[in-house]
Protein backbone atom coordinates (compact mmCIF):
# COMPACT_ATOMS: atom_id res chain seq x y z
CA UNK A 1 0.00 0.00 0.00
CA UNK A 2 1.12 3.50 -0.47
CA UNK A 3 2.59 5.92 2.34
CA UNK A 4 -0.48 7.27 4.91
CA UNK A 5 1.58 10.43 4.78
CA UNK A 6 1.83 11.41 1.31
CA UNK A 7 0.29 8.81 -0.84
CA UNK A 8 3.35 8.40 -3.52
CA UNK A 9 5.73 6.06 -2.28
CA UNK A 10 5.03 2.72 -1.03
CA UNK A 11 4.67 2.80 2.70
CA UNK A 12 8.05 0.03 4.18
CA UNK A 13 8.06 1.53 7.45
CA UNK A 14 5.72 0.18 9.71
CA UNK A 15 5.15 1.44 13.37
CA UNK A 16 3.60 0.10 15.87
CA UNK A 17 2.79 2.75 19.30
CA UNK A 18 1.28 2.44 22.24
CA UNK A 19 -0.50 5.96 22.86
CA UNK A 20 -2.35 6.36 26.39
CA UNK A 21 -3.28 2.64 26.54
CA UNK A 22 -4.67 2.74 22.70
CA UNK A 23 -2.08 1.46 19.84
CA UNK A 24 -1.56 3.44 17.32
CA UNK A 25 -0.19 2.13 13.72
CA UNK A 26 1.60 4.39 11.16
CA UNK A 27 2.65 2.78 7.62
CA UNK A 28 4.84 5.59 5.84
CA UNK A 29 7.37 5.58 3.01
CA UNK A 30 11.19 6.08 4.32
CA UNK A 31 11.45 9.49 3.64
CA UNK A 32 8.09 10.57 5.51
CA UNK A 33 8.92 8.38 8.19
CA UNK A 34 12.35 10.12 8.63
CA UNK A 35 11.15 13.39 7.52
CA UNK A 36 9.01 12.47 10.90
CA UNK A 37 11.45 11.63 12.85
CA UNK A 38 10.38 7.91 12.75
CA UNK A 39 13.50 6.08 11.65
CA UNK A 40 16.29 5.60 14.18
CA UNK A 41 13.16 5.64 16.95
CA UNK A 42 11.38 2.50 16.23
CA UNK A 43 12.43 -0.84 14.29
CA UNK A 44 12.00 -0.36 11.42
CA UNK A 45 11.08 -3.32 9.36
CA UNK A 46 12.08 -3.43 5.82
CA UNK A 47 12.00 -6.17 3.49
CA UNK A 48 14.20 -8.87 4.09
CA UNK A 49 17.01 -9.19 1.37
CA UNK A 50 17.89 -12.97 0.60
CA UNK A 51 19.24 -14.98 -2.13
CA UNK A 52 17.40 -15.08 -5.23
CA UNK A 53 16.22 -11.56 -3.88
CA UNK A 54 19.72 -10.38 -3.45
CA UNK A 55 20.79 -11.35 -6.55
CA UNK A 56 18.23 -9.31 -8.37
CA UNK A 57 19.05 -6.48 -6.31
CA UNK A 58 22.91 -6.70 -6.84
CA UNK A 59 21.71 -7.10 -10.32
CA UNK A 60 19.42 -3.81 -10.57
CA UNK A 61 21.96 -1.80 -8.68
CA UNK A 62 24.53 -2.27 -11.15
CA UNK A 63 25.76 -0.01 -13.64
CA UNK A 64 22.98 0.97 -16.24
CA UNK A 65 24.92 0.50 -19.30
CA UNK A 66 27.60 -2.07 -18.21
CA UNK A 67 24.81 -4.16 -15.95
CA UNK A 68 22.26 -6.59 -17.44
CA UNK A 69 20.71 -6.26 -20.53
CA UNK A 70 24.02 -5.24 -22.16
CA UNK A 71 23.81 -3.65 -26.05
CA UNK A 72 24.24 0.03 -26.52
CA UNK A 73 24.18 2.82 -24.20
CA UNK A 74 20.29 3.42 -24.43
CA UNK A 75 18.44 5.82 -22.20
CA UNK A 76 16.88 3.02 -20.13
CA UNK A 77 16.16 4.84 -17.32
CA UNK A 78 13.47 6.93 -19.58
CA UNK A 79 11.21 3.86 -20.07
CA UNK A 80 7.75 3.93 -18.53
CA UNK A 81 4.76 2.03 -17.78
CA UNK A 82 1.99 3.85 -19.16
CA UNK A 83 -0.60 1.93 -17.49
CA UNK A 84 0.67 2.61 -14.03
CA UNK A 85 3.39 5.24 -14.90
CA UNK A 86 6.78 3.59 -12.85
CA UNK A 87 9.58 4.15 -14.65
CA UNK A 88 12.33 1.66 -15.02
CA UNK A 89 14.49 3.75 -12.97
CA UNK A 90 12.04 3.55 -10.02
CA UNK A 91 11.99 -0.09 -10.88
CA UNK A 92 15.68 -0.91 -10.12
CA UNK A 93 15.48 1.29 -6.98
CA UNK A 94 12.76 -0.49 -5.59
CA UNK A 95 12.43 -4.02 -7.06
CA UNK A 96 9.09 -4.02 -7.91
CA UNK A 97 7.08 -3.80 -10.84
CA UNK A 98 4.09 -1.36 -10.67
CA UNK A 99 1.49 -3.35 -12.88
CA UNK A 100 1.13 -6.55 -14.89
CA UNK A 101 1.57 -4.21 -17.55
CA UNK A 102 5.26 -3.22 -16.78
CA UNK A 103 6.23 -6.65 -17.87
CA UNK A 104 5.32 -5.82 -21.74
CA UNK A 105 7.05 -1.64 -21.00
CA UNK A 106 10.20 -2.93 -19.82
CA UNK A 107 10.23 -6.47 -21.94
CA UNK A 108 13.22 -5.37 -23.56
CA UNK A 109 15.12 -5.14 -20.07
CA UNK A 110 13.26 -7.83 -17.90
CA UNK A 111 14.02 -10.99 -20.51
CA UNK A 112 17.85 -10.57 -19.45
CA UNK A 113 17.44 -9.73 -16.29
CA UNK A 114 14.94 -12.96 -16.00
CA UNK A 115 17.48 -15.48 -17.30
CA UNK A 116 20.44 -14.14 -15.02
CA UNK A 117 17.69 -14.35 -11.95
CA UNK A 118 15.41 -17.33 -12.79
CA UNK A 119 17.79 -19.26 -15.55
CA UNK A 120 14.94 -18.74 -17.52
CA UNK A 121 12.46 -16.50 -19.11
CA UNK A 122 9.83 -18.62 -20.87
CA UNK A 123 7.08 -19.82 -18.54
CA UNK A 124 6.29 -24.01 -18.45
CA UNK A 125 3.57 -24.89 -16.15
CA UNK A 126 0.12 -24.08 -15.02
CA UNK A 127 -1.88 -21.37 -17.37
CA UNK A 128 -5.60 -19.91 -16.75
CA UNK A 129 -8.20 -21.69 -18.55
CA UNK A 130 -9.83 -19.30 -19.66
CA UNK A 131 -6.99 -17.29 -21.75
CA UNK A 132 -4.69 -20.34 -22.03
CA UNK A 133 -7.31 -22.79 -24.64
CA UNK A 134 -3.90 -22.59 -27.50
CA UNK A 135 -1.61 -23.06 -24.58
CA UNK A 136 -2.75 -26.01 -22.49
CA UNK A 137 -3.36 -27.94 -26.19
CA UNK A 138 0.34 -27.13 -26.82
CA UNK A 139 1.42 -28.80 -23.48
CA UNK A 140 -0.80 -31.00 -23.80
CA UNK A 141 0.64 -31.92 -27.81
CA UNK A 142 4.25 -31.56 -26.25
CA UNK A 143 3.54 -34.86 -23.74
CA UNK A 144 1.58 -36.38 -26.40
CA UNK A 145 4.62 -36.35 -28.76
CA UNK A 146 6.70 -37.52 -25.91
CA UNK A 147 4.58 -40.43 -25.27
CA UNK A 148 4.96 -41.37 -28.63
CA UNK A 149 8.40 -41.63 -29.31
CA UNK A 150 8.71 -43.93 -26.05
CA UNK A 151 5.74 -45.91 -27.33
CA UNK A 152 8.03 -46.44 -30.61
CA UNK A 153 11.43 -46.72 -28.60
CA UNK A 154 9.15 -49.75 -27.26
CA UNK A 155 8.08 -50.93 -30.08
CA UNK A 156 4.51 -50.86 -28.86
CA UNK A 157 2.86 -49.96 -32.37
CA UNK A 158 -1.00 -50.01 -31.47
CA UNK A 159 -0.17 -47.47 -28.95
CA UNK A 160 1.85 -45.52 -31.26
CA UNK A 161 -1.03 -45.30 -33.70
CA UNK A 162 -3.27 -43.96 -31.31
CA UNK A 163 -1.49 -41.63 -30.09
CA UNK A 164 -0.53 -40.23 -33.74
CA UNK A 165 -4.16 -39.99 -34.13
CA UNK A 166 -4.73 -37.99 -30.66
CA UNK A 167 -1.72 -35.74 -31.99
CA UNK A 168 -3.40 -35.13 -34.92
CA UNK A 169 -6.56 -34.13 -33.43
CA UNK A 170 -4.60 -31.65 -31.37
CA UNK A 171 -2.94 -30.35 -34.03
CA UNK A 172 -6.00 -29.30 -36.01
CA UNK A 173 -7.62 -27.95 -32.86
CA UNK A 174 -4.10 -25.64 -32.34
CA UNK A 175 -4.64 -24.50 -35.70
CA UNK A 176 -8.11 -23.50 -35.47
CA UNK A 177 -7.19 -21.07 -32.34
CA UNK A 178 -7.82 -23.82 -29.65
CA UNK A 179 -10.72 -23.79 -27.34
CA UNK A 180 -11.07 -23.59 -23.68
CA UNK A 181 -13.60 -26.10 -23.25
CA UNK A 182 -12.08 -28.87 -25.43
CA UNK A 183 -9.44 -30.05 -22.78
CA UNK A 184 -10.31 -30.31 -19.00
CA UNK B 1 -15.43 -19.77 11.36
CA UNK B 2 -16.23 -16.38 13.93
CA UNK B 3 -12.88 -14.52 13.69
CA UNK B 4 -12.63 -14.13 17.45
CA UNK B 5 -12.20 -18.27 17.19
CA UNK B 6 -9.61 -18.33 14.78
CA UNK B 7 -7.45 -15.92 16.90
CA UNK B 8 -7.85 -17.36 20.35
CA UNK B 9 -7.26 -21.43 19.33
CA UNK B 10 -3.85 -22.82 18.56
CA UNK B 11 -5.09 -25.95 16.85
CA UNK B 12 -4.62 -25.52 13.29
CA UNK B 13 -4.85 -27.62 9.63
CA UNK B 14 -1.01 -28.64 10.04
CA UNK B 15 -0.87 -29.08 14.42
CA UNK B 16 -2.04 -32.36 13.81
CA UNK B 17 1.49 -33.86 13.45
CA UNK B 18 -0.07 -36.50 10.97
CA UNK B 19 0.87 -37.16 7.15
CA UNK B 20 3.94 -38.60 5.65
CA UNK B 21 7.54 -38.46 7.94
CA UNK B 22 6.14 -36.83 10.65
CA UNK B 23 8.64 -37.49 12.56
CA UNK B 24 11.31 -35.26 11.02
CA UNK B 25 8.81 -33.15 8.95
CA UNK B 26 5.95 -30.80 10.49
CA UNK B 27 4.11 -29.16 7.37
CA UNK B 28 4.38 -29.12 3.59
CA UNK B 29 3.34 -25.46 1.98
CA UNK B 30 2.31 -24.52 -1.14
CA UNK B 31 2.01 -20.77 -2.44
CA UNK B 32 0.68 -19.44 -5.80
CA UNK B 33 0.95 -15.94 -6.29
CA UNK B 34 -1.57 -14.55 -8.70
CA UNK B 35 -2.15 -10.78 -9.61
CA UNK B 36 -5.54 -9.21 -11.49
CA UNK B 37 -4.83 -7.41 -14.39
CA UNK B 38 -5.84 -3.49 -14.40
CA UNK B 39 -4.73 -2.90 -10.92
CA UNK B 40 -1.63 -1.71 -9.72
CA UNK B 41 0.63 -4.03 -7.53
CA UNK B 42 -0.42 -3.56 -4.00
CA UNK B 43 2.30 -1.48 -3.22
CA UNK B 44 1.41 1.02 -6.02
CA UNK B 45 -2.39 1.12 -5.17
CA UNK B 46 -4.88 3.29 -2.85
CA UNK B 47 -6.38 2.88 -0.50
CA UNK B 48 -10.21 2.59 -2.72
CA UNK B 49 -8.48 0.46 -5.18
CA UNK B 50 -7.22 -1.96 -2.36
CA UNK B 51 -11.06 -2.04 -1.67
CA UNK B 52 -12.01 -2.36 -5.05
CA UNK B 53 -10.22 -5.61 -5.66
CA UNK B 54 -11.25 -7.10 -2.31
CA UNK B 55 -14.74 -6.95 -3.75
CA UNK B 56 -13.92 -8.63 -6.94
CA UNK B 57 -12.27 -11.44 -4.40
CA UNK B 58 -15.32 -11.84 -2.88
CA UNK B 59 -16.84 -13.09 -5.81
CA UNK B 60 -13.70 -15.36 -6.67
CA UNK B 61 -14.23 -16.68 -3.07
CA UNK B 62 -18.01 -17.67 -3.44
CA UNK B 63 -17.35 -19.10 -6.51
CA UNK B 64 -14.51 -21.91 -4.28
CA UNK B 65 -17.35 -22.29 -2.04
CA UNK B 66 -19.97 -22.82 -5.15
CA UNK B 67 -17.49 -25.61 -6.30
CA UNK B 68 -16.70 -26.84 -2.64
CA UNK B 69 -13.53 -27.96 -3.58
CA UNK B 70 -12.74 -27.25 0.17
CA UNK B 71 -14.47 -26.70 3.31
CA UNK B 72 -16.18 -23.40 3.52
CA UNK B 73 -14.19 -20.12 3.13
CA UNK B 74 -14.32 -16.75 4.81
CA UNK B 75 -13.51 -13.48 3.83
CA UNK B 76 -11.92 -11.35 6.61
CA UNK B 77 -10.93 -7.71 6.30
CA UNK B 78 -7.89 -7.08 8.44
CA UNK B 79 -8.61 -2.87 7.96
CA UNK B 80 -9.94 -2.88 12.10
CA UNK B 81 -8.82 -6.04 13.22
CA UNK B 82 -6.37 -5.60 16.06
CA UNK B 83 -2.51 -6.12 15.82
CA UNK B 84 -2.71 -8.68 18.01
CA UNK B 85 -5.17 -10.86 16.53
CA UNK B 86 -2.75 -10.46 12.95
CA UNK B 87 0.00 -11.48 14.71
CA UNK B 88 -1.82 -14.40 16.16
CA UNK B 89 -2.36 -15.60 12.74
CA UNK B 90 1.08 -14.75 12.16
CA UNK B 91 1.60 -17.57 14.94
CA UNK B 92 -0.01 -20.19 13.26
CA UNK B 93 1.83 -19.67 9.75
CA UNK B 94 -1.43 -18.49 8.32
CA UNK B 95 -0.55 -14.72 7.15
CA UNK B 96 2.82 -13.85 6.46
CA UNK B 97 4.27 -10.87 8.88
CA UNK B 98 4.61 -8.81 6.00
CA UNK B 99 0.18 -8.76 5.90
CA UNK B 100 0.03 -8.66 9.33
CA UNK B 101 2.49 -5.09 9.64
CA UNK B 102 0.13 -3.15 7.27
CA UNK B 103 -3.63 -4.16 7.27
CA UNK B 104 -5.25 -1.28 5.51
CA UNK B 105 -6.72 -2.61 2.68
CA UNK B 106 -5.99 -6.07 3.24
CA UNK B 107 -8.18 -9.32 3.70
CA UNK B 108 -7.28 -12.97 4.31
CA UNK B 109 -9.68 -15.79 3.47
CA UNK B 110 -9.64 -19.10 5.43
CA UNK B 111 -11.06 -22.26 5.22
CA UNK B 112 -12.85 -23.83 7.98
CA UNK B 113 -10.32 -26.20 8.70
CA UNK B 114 -7.32 -23.73 8.42
CA UNK B 115 -6.33 -25.55 5.19
CA UNK B 116 -6.54 -23.08 2.67
CA UNK B 117 -5.31 -19.44 3.74
CA UNK B 118 -5.90 -16.52 0.87
CA UNK B 119 -4.10 -13.44 1.34
CA UNK B 120 -5.09 -10.85 -0.62
CA UNK B 121 -3.12 -7.38 -1.67
CA UNK B 122 -0.45 -8.49 0.74
CA UNK B 123 2.81 -8.51 -1.59
CA UNK B 124 0.98 -9.95 -4.83
CA UNK B 125 -2.90 -9.37 -5.27
CA UNK B 126 -3.46 -12.75 -4.28
CA UNK B 127 -1.39 -15.39 -2.37
CA UNK B 128 -3.37 -18.51 -2.23
CA UNK B 129 -1.77 -21.17 0.27
CA UNK B 130 -2.21 -24.51 1.48
CA UNK B 131 -0.83 -26.03 4.49
CA UNK B 132 -0.53 -29.32 5.10
CA UNK B 133 0.73 -31.70 7.79
CA UNK B 134 3.55 -34.18 7.19
CA UNK B 135 5.26 -33.61 3.73
CA UNK B 136 3.04 -33.24 1.63
CA UNK B 137 3.65 -31.65 -1.27
CA UNK B 138 1.86 -32.83 -4.10
CA UNK B 139 -2.07 -33.00 -2.04
CA UNK B 140 -1.24 -29.12 -1.39
CA UNK B 141 -0.78 -28.11 -4.36
CA UNK B 142 -3.34 -30.26 -5.58
CA UNK B 143 -5.93 -28.59 -3.19
CA UNK B 144 -4.13 -25.06 -4.24
CA UNK B 145 -4.13 -25.75 -8.08
CA UNK B 146 -8.10 -26.24 -7.27
CA UNK B 147 -8.77 -23.05 -5.23
CA UNK B 148 -6.70 -21.12 -7.79
CA UNK B 149 -9.09 -22.35 -10.84
CA UNK B 150 -12.37 -21.57 -8.92
CA UNK B 151 -10.83 -18.10 -8.53
CA UNK B 152 -9.67 -17.33 -12.15
CA UNK B 153 -12.97 -18.41 -13.35
CA UNK B 154 -14.01 -15.33 -11.52
CA UNK B 155 -11.27 -12.92 -11.77
CA UNK B 156 -9.09 -11.80 -14.61
CA UNK B 157 -5.62 -13.21 -14.06
CA UNK B 158 -2.37 -11.32 -15.31
CA UNK B 159 -1.13 -13.95 -17.66
CA UNK B 160 1.74 -13.39 -20.10
CA UNK B 161 1.98 -15.95 -22.75
CA UNK B 162 5.91 -16.53 -22.43
CA UNK B 163 6.43 -15.12 -18.46
CA UNK B 164 3.74 -16.70 -17.11
CA UNK B 165 1.82 -15.26 -13.85
CA UNK B 166 2.81 -11.71 -13.42
CA UNK B 167 3.99 -10.78 -9.88
CA UNK B 168 5.16 -7.30 -8.29
CA UNK B 169 8.56 -9.47 -7.88
CA UNK B 170 10.33 -10.85 -10.97
CA UNK B 171 11.63 -13.52 -8.49
CA UNK B 172 7.77 -14.91 -8.35
CA UNK B 173 6.93 -14.84 -11.81
CA UNK B 174 6.13 -17.61 -14.05
CA UNK B 175 4.21 -20.34 -11.65
CA UNK B 176 4.30 -18.29 -8.79
CA UNK B 177 5.08 -21.49 -6.67
CA UNK B 178 6.50 -21.29 -3.83
CA UNK B 179 7.18 -24.95 -2.08
CA UNK B 180 8.21 -25.28 1.45
CA UNK B 181 8.43 -27.74 3.95
CA UNK B 182 9.12 -27.42 7.57
CA UNK B 183 11.65 -29.81 9.04
CA UNK B 184 12.75 -30.21 12.74
CA UNK B 185 16.44 -31.02 12.20
CA UNK B 186 17.69 -31.62 15.95
CA UNK B 187 20.10 -34.91 15.39
CA UNK B 188 22.07 -32.80 12.55
CA UNK B 189 22.13 -29.61 14.38
CA UNK B 190 23.62 -31.43 17.58
CA UNK B 191 26.15 -33.45 14.99
CA UNK B 192 27.27 -30.51 13.57
CA UNK B 193 26.15 -31.24 10.27
CA UNK B 194 23.55 -29.04 9.04
CA UNK B 195 26.17 -25.80 8.15
CA UNK B 196 27.46 -27.89 5.37
CA UNK B 197 24.11 -29.27 4.67
CA UNK B 198 22.39 -25.93 4.21
CA UNK B 199 25.18 -24.77 2.20
CA UNK B 200 24.90 -27.62 0.06
CA UNK B 201 20.75 -26.74 -0.59
CA UNK B 202 21.67 -23.37 -2.34
CA UNK B 203 23.84 -25.25 -4.82
CA UNK B 204 20.35 -27.09 -5.37
CA UNK B 205 18.13 -23.87 -6.30
CA UNK B 206 17.09 -24.21 -2.62
CA UNK B 207 16.72 -22.07 0.14
CA UNK B 208 16.53 -22.59 3.84
CA UNK B 209 14.93 -20.26 6.29
CA UNK B 210 14.05 -19.91 9.82
CA UNK B 211 11.10 -21.06 11.59
CA UNK B 212 9.14 -17.62 10.30
CA UNK B 213 10.01 -18.15 6.59
CA UNK B 214 12.17 -15.41 4.69
CA UNK B 215 14.61 -13.51 7.19
CA UNK B 216 13.86 -15.11 10.05
CA UNK B 217 16.22 -17.09 12.41
CA UNK B 218 15.76 -20.50 13.07
CA UNK B 219 13.44 -21.18 16.48
CA UNK B 220 13.77 -25.17 18.20
CA UNK B 221 15.67 -26.77 15.04
CA UNK B 222 13.07 -26.20 13.36
CA UNK B 223 13.90 -24.99 9.81
CA UNK B 224 12.23 -23.92 6.08
CA UNK B 225 13.52 -25.48 2.98
CA UNK B 226 11.94 -24.17 -0.35
CA UNK B 227 11.78 -23.35 -4.26
CA UNK B 228 13.90 -20.44 -5.41
CA UNK B 229 13.28 -20.69 -9.21
CA UNK B 230 9.51 -19.93 -10.10
CA UNK B 231 10.13 -19.81 -14.25
CA UNK B 232 11.19 -22.29 -16.57
CA UNK B 233 10.56 -25.33 -14.80
CA UNK B 234 6.28 -26.37 -14.58
CA UNK B 235 5.21 -26.71 -10.95
CA UNK B 236 5.32 -30.70 -10.84
CA UNK B 237 9.55 -30.16 -11.94
CA UNK B 238 9.38 -27.53 -9.05
CA UNK B 239 7.56 -30.27 -6.63
CA UNK B 240 9.39 -33.30 -7.62
CA UNK B 241 12.71 -31.71 -7.21
CA UNK B 242 12.31 -30.32 -3.46
CA UNK B 243 10.47 -33.55 -2.82
CA UNK B 244 13.24 -35.61 -3.18
CA UNK B 245 16.17 -33.23 -2.04
CA UNK B 246 13.86 -33.05 1.25
CA UNK B 247 13.43 -36.65 1.55
CA UNK B 248 17.61 -36.54 1.24
CA UNK B 249 17.43 -34.07 3.61
CA UNK B 250 14.98 -36.48 6.09
CA UNK B 251 17.29 -39.83 5.49
CA UNK B 252 20.52 -37.63 6.96
CA UNK B 253 18.29 -36.43 9.81
CA UNK B 254 17.05 -40.18 10.23
CA UNK B 255 20.68 -41.19 10.27
CA UNK B 256 21.95 -38.90 12.61
CA UNK B 257 19.27 -39.72 15.06
CA UNK B 258 20.28 -43.71 14.49
CA UNK B 259 23.88 -42.34 15.55
CA UNK B 260 22.80 -40.78 18.46
CA UNK B 261 20.69 -43.19 19.56
CA UNK B 262 23.63 -45.86 19.47
CA UNK B 263 26.57 -44.14 20.30
CA UNK B 264 25.24 -41.64 23.31
CA UNK B 265 22.46 -43.23 24.14
CA UNK B 266 22.16 -42.21 28.09
CA UNK B 267 23.46 -38.50 27.06
CA UNK B 268 20.18 -38.24 24.55
CA UNK B 269 17.70 -39.74 26.94
CA UNK B 270 19.17 -37.02 29.94
CA UNK B 271 18.81 -34.83 27.57
CA UNK B 272 14.99 -35.91 26.43
CA UNK B 273 14.67 -36.09 30.04
CA UNK B 274 15.81 -32.82 31.52
CA UNK B 275 14.21 -31.05 29.21
CA UNK B 276 11.24 -32.79 29.88
CA UNK B 277 11.68 -31.76 33.80
CA UNK B 278 12.54 -28.36 32.96
CA UNK B 279 9.23 -27.95 30.64
CA UNK B 280 7.07 -29.16 33.62
CA UNK B 281 8.56 -27.92 36.72
CA UNK B 282 9.46 -24.53 35.55
CA UNK B 283 7.66 -21.46 36.84
CA UNK B 284 9.72 -18.96 34.53
CA UNK B 285 10.06 -19.67 30.77
CA UNK B 286 11.29 -17.51 28.23
CA UNK B 287 10.00 -17.67 24.61
CA UNK B 288 13.26 -18.86 23.37
CA UNK B 289 14.12 -21.79 26.20
CA UNK B 290 10.60 -23.16 25.95
CA UNK B 291 11.33 -23.66 21.86
CA UNK B 292 14.78 -24.59 22.39
CA UNK B 293 12.99 -27.16 25.19
CA UNK B 294 10.53 -28.01 23.43
CA UNK B 295 12.62 -29.21 20.48
CA UNK B 296 14.46 -31.69 22.97
CA UNK B 297 11.05 -33.04 23.57
CA UNK B 298 9.78 -33.69 20.40
CA UNK B 299 12.91 -35.35 19.45
CA UNK B 300 12.23 -37.33 22.36
CA UNK B 301 9.26 -38.09 21.29
CA UNK B 302 9.88 -38.57 17.80
CA UNK B 303 12.59 -41.20 18.43
CA UNK B 304 10.41 -42.90 21.16
CA UNK B 305 12.41 -42.23 24.38
CA UNK B 306 9.40 -40.06 25.79
CA UNK B 307 5.90 -42.12 26.04
CA UNK B 308 2.89 -40.06 26.35
CA UNK B 309 3.48 -36.71 24.91
CA UNK B 310 1.69 -36.23 21.66
CA UNK B 311 3.66 -34.60 18.91
CA UNK B 312 0.19 -32.53 17.97
CA UNK B 313 0.45 -31.16 22.23
CA UNK B 314 3.79 -29.71 20.93
CA UNK B 315 2.98 -28.33 17.67
CA UNK B 316 0.19 -26.34 19.20
CA UNK B 317 2.19 -25.35 22.36
CA UNK B 318 4.49 -24.06 19.34
CA UNK B 319 2.00 -21.49 18.46
CA UNK B 320 0.33 -21.13 21.93
CA UNK B 321 3.51 -19.97 23.69
CA UNK B 322 4.33 -17.39 21.60
CA UNK B 323 4.28 -13.72 22.65
CA UNK B 324 0.79 -13.04 20.71
CA UNK B 325 -1.08 -15.60 21.50
CA UNK B 326 -0.46 -15.53 25.27
CA UNK B 327 -1.41 -12.06 25.41
CA UNK B 328 -4.62 -12.56 23.32
CA UNK B 329 -5.58 -16.05 25.66
CA UNK B 330 -5.02 -13.48 28.85
CA UNK B 331 -6.90 -10.86 26.70
CA UNK B 332 -4.81 -7.79 27.93
CA UNK B 333 -0.93 -7.01 26.90
CA UNK B 334 1.71 -8.34 29.21
CA UNK B 335 4.93 -7.09 29.92
CA UNK B 336 7.65 -10.08 29.36
CA UNK B 337 8.11 -11.17 32.51
CA UNK B 338 4.35 -12.20 33.07
CA UNK B 339 4.60 -13.40 29.60
CA UNK B 340 7.40 -16.09 30.71
CA UNK B 341 5.11 -16.38 33.93
CA UNK B 342 1.80 -17.60 31.51
CA UNK B 343 4.17 -19.27 29.41
CA UNK B 344 5.84 -21.48 32.30
CA UNK B 345 1.97 -21.92 33.53
CA UNK B 346 0.75 -23.01 30.32
CA UNK B 347 3.38 -25.81 29.38
CA UNK B 348 3.24 -27.38 32.38
CA UNK B 349 -0.33 -27.40 32.59
CA UNK B 350 -0.45 -28.94 29.07
CA UNK B 351 2.22 -31.35 29.16
CA UNK B 352 1.36 -32.91 32.83
CA UNK B 353 -2.17 -33.30 31.51
ZN1 LIG C 1 5.40 9.15 2.23
ZN1 LIG D 1 3.00 -0.74 -14.93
Amino acid sequence: MLCQHCSQRPATVHIVKQVNNQREEYHLCETCAREQGHLGLEPAFTLPNFSLQQLLSSLLESDPFTGFGGGPAAPRAELRCSFCGLTFRQFKEGGFLGCSHCYEAFASELGPLLRRVQGSDKHVGKAPRRSGGVLRLRKELAQLRAELQEAVSREEYERAAQLRDRIRDLERRIQAGGDGNAVE
Amino acid sequence: MPWNRLVSQPQTRWTAATGPDSDVVLSSRVRLARNLEDFPFPHRMNERQARDLIRQVEAGIREVNLMGVCPPVELYRLDDTPYLDRQVLVEKHLISRELAQDARGRAVAISEDEAVSIMVNEEDHLRIQVLAPGLDLYSAWELGSKVDDALEAKLPYAFHKTRGYLTACPTNVGTGLRASVMVHLPALVMTNQAGRLFNTLGQFGLAIRGYFGEGTEPIGNIYQISNQITLGRSEEEILDHLQSVVQQVIGHERRAREHLARQMKAQLEDRVGRAYGILTGARILSSEEAMRLLSDVRLGVEMGILKGVEARTLNELMIACRPAFLQKLAGKELSPFERDLRRAALIRERLVA
